[in-house]
């Protein structure tokens, strides 16, 4: 019985920096498991008792979080190698070696501190596809477009975006210094291109991704749709997008614009 | 300083995105500050829907006046009715206009918006978008704001906390200080008007189902400034949340609106699998209490229900849940629920589709804040469009929206009705407040002409406190002062309190505020420190945390989810009053007084929903002929 009893504690493995481009290392800190615990708990817990492994007392680990339950975004981090959010990560499914978890910041975004990294770049991205329905304003007007249900499903699995960026960490194309868009860009593109009003503006969110950067440096390595929490049909994206590319270079090429 | 008329938002929620959206519109330029990408908000984590009379339930004999009156019924009478009135009158252009933005919500067969049963009424009337409702419309409105930043008439400043408000020798709101949370900067900024939007505080707590960053210290920081609070007293507690070590995840009430049943065995601590205990041998006992609300009482109801249930020993296996059960629902259905079933699922390891889940109340709403005014229209029948008070704290050019708001929601708030208030507060006030600055009224001295040493005042007033944070060699951890209060406010002040458990409390959280005199923090660096912001954070909810038990004190009666032991009645003399609560900053500790809430509109009546072992008959009629 006493072999196969859990841990009673573990050890978290955390990188930490003072910012980009400043020196990372490792720090380790052990810490009481509880029933059900997840990640956050820990680095709550890490938070209060600031104590390395061999006693050292240090500044607390900073992270970022919001709403704990895996529908803000905020939390996103690299453990034991794998992009997820830390919040809907629980403890006891994820011991390696037995009693060890990792956690690095995300590598493709600049670190702001320990394990918050700055996303700025998937918000500024959202500003250049016009991420947004172009309504006339927000005096009463009536309904929107009435929709069936098959096409609010399709919309809906869009929306539920959480710009969490594990797409984009996970991507081979993306890197912190190219331009390439990613398909957190080209899923959202896809959303509002669908929306009845949305599609005023589908021409200008198509140029966007035909420049360098766009729709054609998609390797196609699928590793997106594998680790996107929200299960956002990325590659139905890719391949819609790709097709609407076409048309719409035939349809520029033919009214004179390029 | 150009002398252009500016607002300043506080908090990139609902309330504050929709108020930056309506000020924008108006022409008025916008900063908008928030402490997260507001794209993060705690908005994000409504799930259920949001309110309004629609086409189909008005054909059945719904109406807004209906929604108002079930409104206020909830509330206990303790809103005010004029606010209440509007906003319901004005929620089905709301659902409307987020429709018109692209909100997918949910579609019936023929391409309408579908609609869901939830409490407080026996209309469908909720709107929703799968079970990530709140989701959904924050987005909406982040891509409103989005387009108007592109069009350079909204500022962000994301990762950016408020500190203090700036008040000018005429005692006017004309900016606010702010410090960045990654570099630590700290500045002023002007402002014709501030509109907080900074949500509840759910974190003083300890654990509940808000995000982290509702801990009210924003709130604590006006007060402690000058503005008044009301009703903080009125703090509801969501009857299904799963119990967890962070947080406490809830368990909407879209999912009884859908037809999930609340049940615990009728054998004190029967220990079988649930599946195993025959119909007969479960006792559902809110629909047996309520049979006409059932499982959709109004959550302060269904919160001491479950509570006591428990407290009686009939709790699963003898402790503190009971089960909230889906597993009966045809599988379309089930779909129609399948995020906050996935939340479940994650965090507890078992699929609610085949397993009733275990379930237990938690803090989860405030429905008491910062005092604000209005100005009705002649009869009472809503407010006055575009004038300047419309959700105006005490303090001229300081405005409250949103769930930091205390207007609209009395004593409880009624499921789905949160978000509705939130967006109505930014789109309905949001002109008010573009109309007290571009009127230039009441502005002796508009922000852009004020010196700068009354903007260098505050600044200095922050860093000094900073100074003395970091300075401080104490004793106490912050973090363990913050875990203290949490346990003291949520044995004292949640489902049921009584007079000596909240002195008790009163006592010990004035003990802890001297504790935290002698803190010591752990970062002391001048580089994204979270530690000081924390630790800031704690000092502003022990103030506020003084509050809710000042109020919940001198509260001498029972309403909505203020249930006081020892007084189980409402008195409505003397208590039909809003509990105004001021700083005194000499003694560092809040002074009670009450204000009138005038009833212009719906007189006041019994709260029973019809609940068959205490009501009367005529109770039930009366009820039926009022309220149905
Ligand atoms: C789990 C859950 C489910 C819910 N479901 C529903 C539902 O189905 N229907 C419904 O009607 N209601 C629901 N509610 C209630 C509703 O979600 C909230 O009342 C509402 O979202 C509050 O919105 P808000 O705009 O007032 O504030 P929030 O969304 O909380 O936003 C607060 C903003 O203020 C900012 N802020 C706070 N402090 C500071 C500071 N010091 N400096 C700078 N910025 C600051 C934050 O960064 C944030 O941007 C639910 C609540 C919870 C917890
Ligand atoms: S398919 Fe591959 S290259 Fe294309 S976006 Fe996804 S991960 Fe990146
Ligand atoms: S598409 Fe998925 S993985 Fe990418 S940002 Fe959105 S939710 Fe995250
Ligand atoms: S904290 Fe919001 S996703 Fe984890």
């Amino acid at each position: 019985m006493i072999a196969s009893s859990p841990p009673k504690t573990f050890i978290l493995k955390i990188k930490r920096s003072l910012g980009e481009g400043k020196p990372s290392h490792w720090e380790s800190f052990e810490v009481p498991i509880r029933p059900s615990m997840n990640i956050i708990s820990a680095l709550q817990y890490v938070a209060a008792n600031p104590v390395t492994t061999d006693g050292k007392n240090v500044e607390p680990v900073v992270w970022d979080a919001g709403c704990l339950e895996e529908v803000c975004g905020a939390c996103t981090m690299v453990i034991n190698g794998h992009v997820r959010q830390s919040c809907s990560c629980l403890v006891a499914e994820n011991l390696q070696d037995g009693n060890t978890i990792t956690l690095e910041p995300m590598s493709k975004f600049p670190v702001v501190r320990d394990l918050w990294v700055d996303r700025q770049r998937m918000f500024d991205n959202l500003k250049k596809i016009h991420g947004w329905v172009p309504i006339d304003g927000t005096h009463d007007l009536g309904a929107g477009p009435t929709e069936t249900q098959e096409e609010q499903e399709q919309r809906y699995a869009y929306s539920r975006c959480m710009t969490c960026g594990c797409c984009l960490e996970a991507c081979p194309q993306f890197t912190k210094d190219n331009d390439f868009k990613g398909a957190q860009v080209f899923a959202q593109i896809e959303y509002f291109n669908s929306h009845a009003t949305g599609k005023e503006l589908a021409a200008e969110r198509l140029d966007v991704i035909m420049e360098p950067g766009g729709i054609t440096d998609c390797g196609n390595s699928q590793n997106c749709v594998k680790v996107c929490p929200k299960e956002l049909p990325l590659l139905d994206a890719i391949a819609s997008l790709g097709r609407k590319t076409t048309v719409h270079a035939v349809k520029r090429f033919f009214s004179g614009k390029k | 300083m150009a002398d252009h008329p500016r607002v300043i938002v506080v908090g990139g929620g609902l309330a504050g995105l929709a108020a930056t959206v309506r000020v924008a519109e108006a022409g008025v330029p916008v900063d908008l500050f928030s402490m997260v990408p507001v794209k993060r908000s705690h908005s994000v984590c409504a799930q259920g829907g949001i309110n309004a009379c629609n086409t189909v339930a008005r054909q059945q004999g719904y109406s807004e006046w209906q929604h108002m009156d079930e409104t206020l019924l909830g509330g206990d009478f303790l809103n005010h009715q004029p606010p209440v009135f509007e906003m319901t009158h004005w929620a089905p252009k709301i659902i409307d206009l987020l429709d018109r933005m692209g909100v997918p919500f949910n579609r019936t067969k023929e391409g309408f918006r579908d609609l869901r049963l939830f409490g407080g009424s026996i209309f469908k009337r909720t709107h929703f978008a799968g079970a990530s409702t709140g989701q959904q419309l924050l987005y909406a409105l982040d891509e409103q704001t989005r387009r108007y930043e592109a069009e350079g008439k909204v500022n962000k400043h994301e990762f950016w906390e408020f500190l203090w408000p700036v008040i000018d020798d005429n005692g006017h709101c004309k900016g606010i200080v702010a410090q960045d949370m990654r570099t630590m900067e700290m500045k002023a900024l002007r402002a014709d008007a501030v509109v907080m939007a900074t949500g509840g505080c759910g974190m003083l707590y300890g654990k509940s189902t808000m995000s982290v960053i509702c801990t009210g210290g924003a709130a604590s920081r006006c007060y402690q400034a000058g503005a008044w609070l009301g009703n903080p007293e009125m703090i509801q507690v969501h009857p299904t949340a799963i119990p967890g070590e962070d947080k406490c995840r809830l368990m909407s009430e879209s999912a009884r609106g859908e037809g999930g049943r609340v049940w615990v065995p009728r054998k004190k601590g029967d220990d079988r699998k649930p599946a195993d205990i025959p119909e007969d041998e479960r006792w559902y006992f809110l629909e047996e209490k309520y049979p006409k609300y059932g499982n959709l009482v109004p959550r302060d109801i269904a919160t001491r229900e479950i509570f006591f249930v428990c407290q009686d020993g009939y709790g699963i296996s003898g402790g503190n849940m009971v089960y909230l059960d889906i597993t009966h629902l045809p599988m379309e259905t089930k779909n129609k629920l399948a995020a906050i079933l996935e939340i479940y699922e994650k965090f507890t390891g078992d699929d609610p589709r085949f397993t009733p889940m275990k379930i237990f109340p938690a803090v989860h709403y405030s429905m008491g804040g910062l005092y604000s005014t209005y100005t009705a229209v002649d009869d009472a029948r809503g407010m006055v469009s575009g004038a300047h008070n419309n959700m105006m704290t005490n303090i001229p050019g300081l405005y409250a929206f949103g769930e930091v708001n205390y207007a609209y929601h009395g004593a409880t708030r009624l499921g789905a009705n949160a978000l509705l208030s939130c967006i109505f507060d930014g789109l309905f006030c949001g002109l008010s407040v573009a109309n007290y600055v571009r009127d230039g009224v009441a502005h002796e001295q508009s922000a852009g002409q004020a010196p700068d040493s009354l903007f260098q005042k505050y600044v200095d007033q922050e860093q000094a406190k900073v100074e003395r944070l970091i300075a401080n060699d104490g004793q106490n951890n912050p973090y363990e002062i913050w875990r203290e209060m949490g346990e003291e406010m949520i044995a004292s002040a949640t489902v049921v309190k009584t007079e000596d458990r909240l002195n008790q409390a009163y006592t010990k959280i004035n003990e802890l505020k001297e504790q935290f005199k002698s803190i010591k923090l752990s970062d002391t660096g001048t580089w994204t420190n979270q530690n000081l912001s924390f630790s800031r954070a704690v000092g502003d909810m022990l103030k506020y945390a003084e509050t809710i038990l000042a109020g919940s004190i001198a509260r001498k009666e029972s309403r909505g989810s203020h249930y006081r032991l020892d007084y189980p009645k409402r008195i409505d003399d003397p208590f039909h009053k809003t509990t105004l609560v001021k700083y005194n900053a000499a003694e560092d500790k809040p002074e009670i007084t009450w204000e009138d809430i005038p009833l212009p509109l719906v007189p006041l009546r019994d709260r029973s929903y019809g609940k068959v072992e205490a009501a009367a008959e005529k109770d039930e009629k009366k009820e039926e002929a009022t309220s149905v």
